[in-house]
């Protein structure tokens, strides 16, 4: 059919458009110069500087730490924000909507320098100065209002009614939650959890703002080196990341693809 | 049954965390410290009114429009396109979507500067093809495509999570009542997903108001930007009140234009959207 | 979808494993906190002045001098040792930012280069050790520009339109512009920033972009045939690119200063002051020179470096090429002056 065709291609595009940059610093982590400028020779010599550094990968822990813990904190708090928040009567709901809108909108360097200065003024009371806790804490911040903004359209989309059927049959609210409400709303959640850790793997103003004590993530890492050049061994370290992530989703889909052959099976 | 008390966490966080600084920045929007001491002046919100912020303010509003509407045009196919019977068993589609956003942002800006600029792939490619160079680097094309690389996921996957699991049994009984792809298209499926869109709309149109690297390191830096203008005042100048009265002024803009925009909706869908 | 759940709860009970883990057993040693630029130290250094006198060095990173600004005066990250440019030293001295450097800690300090001491931006040496220097000038692509290069008005030249990079800098740009029209890159005098500003307006059209650090990149690719740089970045990308040549124009230029400060209200002076002596160590400031590639006002270390460096005169200039150099001043009662000038420049079509 017409349809499936002009579907592969758009999506092919698509993806080639995605990729096209990824490819390019892949194939210049193996260059022999320093620069994007030229291509000067095949090497492997950034990858073996890459693994002398521990300073770039202390960062890497710090970025991966940071990344899963706020998405998966933020993930829960939003979820349960976003089952609250739809809930609410219309002006409660504005209010509460408009104010999470704040850390979309506003520059990275406002929320960053306004969340430092708030660290700053407690930090008498709570004797923590800047670092990896309070870089979590601005991450969670940031990323509530993404996922709040994913598992709303799911809230909206979902029947009342099943829920209340639910209740009716004797669930408790608790239980029809759970078994009702949360798997409808699942790919809500889900785009949520990836959005945040997106956002958190690769942020840099917030980050700066409101760590210290030696606490470092990629992003700092590159961007304070932008002076100098940006050295290969972070596009060595970007091309492990990817294929790391590339071999992940290879064998989770494989999985997948086996548990769904098993379902086919015992079905018929 | 009202389960509002399941946002009680999120707004004990709000509180400290998103109302507190907020309130700071009041606080350097409206005050002005003099030698006598902190008194309240409007006078760094007036300064935003003179012509060259407002237009700097327009320029920004409207690239993030344009940046907005390419994403809805492109993403909402390729969120259809997941979401259909082809493509839907597979999971792990959605996933590629945001994976090139884990790589640094500046690595993928350079690696854009590489393949668009003079001598880079594009370059090479045409030249194969005997077509004439193009000058695709420092140009505002450069911009819009920057832009659009950088947000595309924050459009296609909430629109994605709302296609799949839509109620099919609504379109098919729309197909048995005769209706072609393009009605269902219309009056079926866009409105039923239009909770998506629209925060796929709010998730881009946002944060792309105050983006401006990319500008600069794609757009030859040309112009100046709602966001370098409020960087500037913060670390250059030093001037907290003039960036804090920016941005405020910017966020009220923006939440005003967004609740005009939802009342619209709101006639359209006939369900609460706030 | 339970899959991606699963995984996501694997790595977070892993990362809070190796977090608890990593966070017990570490003894209290005396610790010193550097804030420098990225990637601007040999990090062998480090570890070597680690073992030498047993204390922890906490390294943090920055991008530019106003955000390394930003953070220490907020007060929150407490660092004890830093590395600003001239004037971020000159504001920070003004603002009480710094503490005096006892030098009887710091004897190393004899082998810096007279011509580094007494600057403008801390005039009596009372404050600050210079780490890096160099210059700022026109690299320019010898197969792009067939004449010779020796004035700032080349980059008002119509033949190169659109073939030009100015740097996206306020103080920068500007100072580039006042130093074309002969005025100081640190005046107050409102009518020669006007006068800048017509100049940079003027020239807009021929800019084919206003770069960061991305500059170095650009020439080495051949985007473009005339360039404001840094010597240092001049030096590197020479290197990568022979068809490139870096020239101080003779209406004088910017000269930078890159040096050591101790912070004020540091616990750690007897610490930082060691470290700033072991920084001038010859064979430690001839490895920094070494790895970072950028000119070294340390006369020892200058002493060991390659012969080709030394005649290179991009990266060690002679007198006469520095003759109408100034280093940045502060300018902190004018600097919304220069701020309104630029985001005009930037705005104007």
């Amino acid at each position: 059919m017409v349809g499936r065709i002009v579907k592969r291609v758009y999506l092919y595009l698509i993806f080639l458009f995605l990729y096209a940059p990824i490819v390019m610093l892949v194939v210049y982590s193996f260059n022999e110069s320093r620069s994007m400028g030229r291509w000067s020779g095949f090497t492997l010599k950034w990858y073996a500087e890459l693994f002398k550094d521990t300073e770039v990968l202390r960062a890497l822990y710090n970025t991966l730490a940071i990344a899963v813990l706020s998405a998966v904190i933020a993930t829960i708090i939003g979820t349960a924000a976003a089952i609250g928040i739809h809930e609410m009567k219309r002006i409660k709901k504005a209010i509460v909507m408009n104010l999470t809108y704040l850390p979309v909108i506003n520059p990275d360097i406002v929320t960053g320098v306004s969340l430092m200065l708030l660290f700053v003024f407690t930090k008498p009371f709570t004797g923590m100065g800047l670092g990896f806790f309070t870089m979590l804490l601005a991450h969670i911040t940031f990323n509530i209002p993404y996922v709040i903004l994913s598992v709303m359209p799911k809230l909206k989309q979902l029947d009342r009614h099943v829920y209340e059927a639910a209740l009716d049959l004797g669930a408790t609210p608790f239980y029809a939650l759970r078994k009702v409400v949360i798997p409808q709303i699942m790919p809500g959640i889900v785009t949520g959890l990836l959005l945040a850790f997106t956002l958190s793997i690769d942020d840099f103003v917030i980050s700066f703002f409101t760590t210290g004590s030696g606490v470092s993530n990629i992003a700092i890492y590159v961007y304070s080196m932008a002076r100098r050049g940006v050295n290969p061994k972070i596009n060595a370290l970007s091309t492990i990341m990817f294929v790391t992530v590339l071999a992940l989703l290879l064998i989770v889909n494989k999985r997948m693809n086996k548990d769904n052959s098993k379902v086919k099976e015992s079905v018929r | 049954m009202r389960r509002t008390w399941y946002a009680y966490p999120y707004l004990v966080w709000m509180a400290i965390f998103i109302v507190v600084p907020l309130f700071l920045l009041l606080f350097y929007t409206f005050t002005a410290t003099t030698e006598e001491g902190i008194r309240f002046t409007l006078q760094h919100i007036k300064r935003i009114w003179e012509p060259i912020y407002l237009i700097v303010l327009l320029r920004s509003i409207l690239l993030a429009l344009i940046c907005t509407v390419v994403c809805l045009l492109i993403g909402y196919p390729v969120a259809l396109i997941l979401a259909s019977k082809e493509y839907s068993q597979n999971k792990v589609l959605a996933l590629l979507f945001v994976i090139p956003m884990w790589i640094n942002f500046l690595v993928r800006t350079y690696a854009w500067m590489s393949l668009l600029g003079k001598n880079g792939l594009i370059d090479m490619v045409m030249d194969f093809l005997h077509l004439p160079p193009v000058q695709l680097l420092y140009t505002d094309h450069a911009v819009v495509l920057g832009m659009v690389y950088n947000f595309l996921p924050f459009m296609v996957l909430p629109i994605y999570s709302v296609l799949t699991k839509m109620d099919k049994s609504i379109i098919e009984a729309a197909e048995d009542l005769g209706a072609d792809y393009i009605t269902v298209l219309k009056r079926i499926i866009i409105p039923l997903s239009l909770p998506g869109v629209i925060s796929g709309i709010t998730m881009v149109f946002m944060p792309a108001v105050t983006t401006f690297i990319i500008s600069r390191l794609l757009g030859g830096g040309q112009y100046i930007l709602i966001g370098n203008l409020i960087e500037q005042q913060f670390i250059v100048v030093g001037d907290w009140n003039f960036g804090s009265a920016i941005s405020f002024v910017l966020t009220v803009i923006i939440l005003i234009s967004m609740g005009i925009m939802r009342k619209y909706d709101r006639e359209y869908e006939g369900g609460a959207i706030w | 979808m339970k899959k991606v759940f699963k995984i996501f709860g694997l790595f977070f009970s892993v990362i809070m494993v190796v977090g608890i883990l990593a966070g017990c057993g570490s003894a209290p040693k005396a610790q010193l906190k550097v804030y420098n630029w990225g990637d601007y130290i040999d990090e062998t250094v480090i570890e070597e002045f680690e073992k030498k006198y047993n204390i922890d060095v906490i390294y943090d990173t920055f991008a530019t001098n106003e955000e390394m600004y930003v953070k220490v005066k907020g007060g929150g990250a407490d660092y004890d040792v830093a590395f600003p440019s001239d004037y971020m030293i000159e504001r920070m001295i003004k603002e009480g930012m710094l503490e005096k450097i006892d030098f009887s800690n710091v004897p190393n300090y004899k082998y810096i280069d007279e011509r580094f001491k007494n600057l403008p931006y801390d005039p009596n040496n009372e404050y600050s050790v210079p780490y890096m220097w160099g210059t700022v000038g026109i690299l320019y692509n010898k197969k792009m520009v067939d004449e010779p290069v020796d004035s700032w008005k080349i980059l008002w030249d119509e033949k190169y339109k659109k073939q030009i990079f100015m740097l996206d800098s306020s103080r920068d740009s500007i100072g580039v512009a006042l130093k074309m029209l002969g005025y100081s890159l640190n005046t107050r005098n409102i009518d020669e920033l006007e006068q800048a500003k017509e100049a940079l307006i003027r020239q807009k059209p021929l800019v084919l972009s206003y770069v960061g650090d991305e500059v170095k990149e650009a020439m080495i690719s051949g985007q473009a045939a005339l360039a404001v740089v840094w010597s240092g970045d001049a030096v590197y990308t020479k290197r990568e690119n022979p068809d490139l040549d870096y020239v101080i124009p003779k209406e004088g230029s910017n000269l930078w200063v890159d040096a050591m400060v101790i912070l004020k209200g540091t616990k750690n002076k007897k610490a930082a002051e060691q470290f700033i002596n072991f920084m001038c160590e010859p064979e430690i400031a001839f490895r920094n020179t070494d790895y970072i590639g950028y000119s070294t006002p340390h006369t020892e270390a200058k002493k060991m470096l390659d012969p080709e460096i030394l005649n290179d005169r991009t990266a060690y200039p002679p007198d006469e090429d520095l003759k109408n150099c100034e280093v940045f001043e502060a300018l902190s009662d004018v600097i919304k002056e220069y701020d309104r000038v630029w985001t005009e420049v930037k705005a104007a079509r």
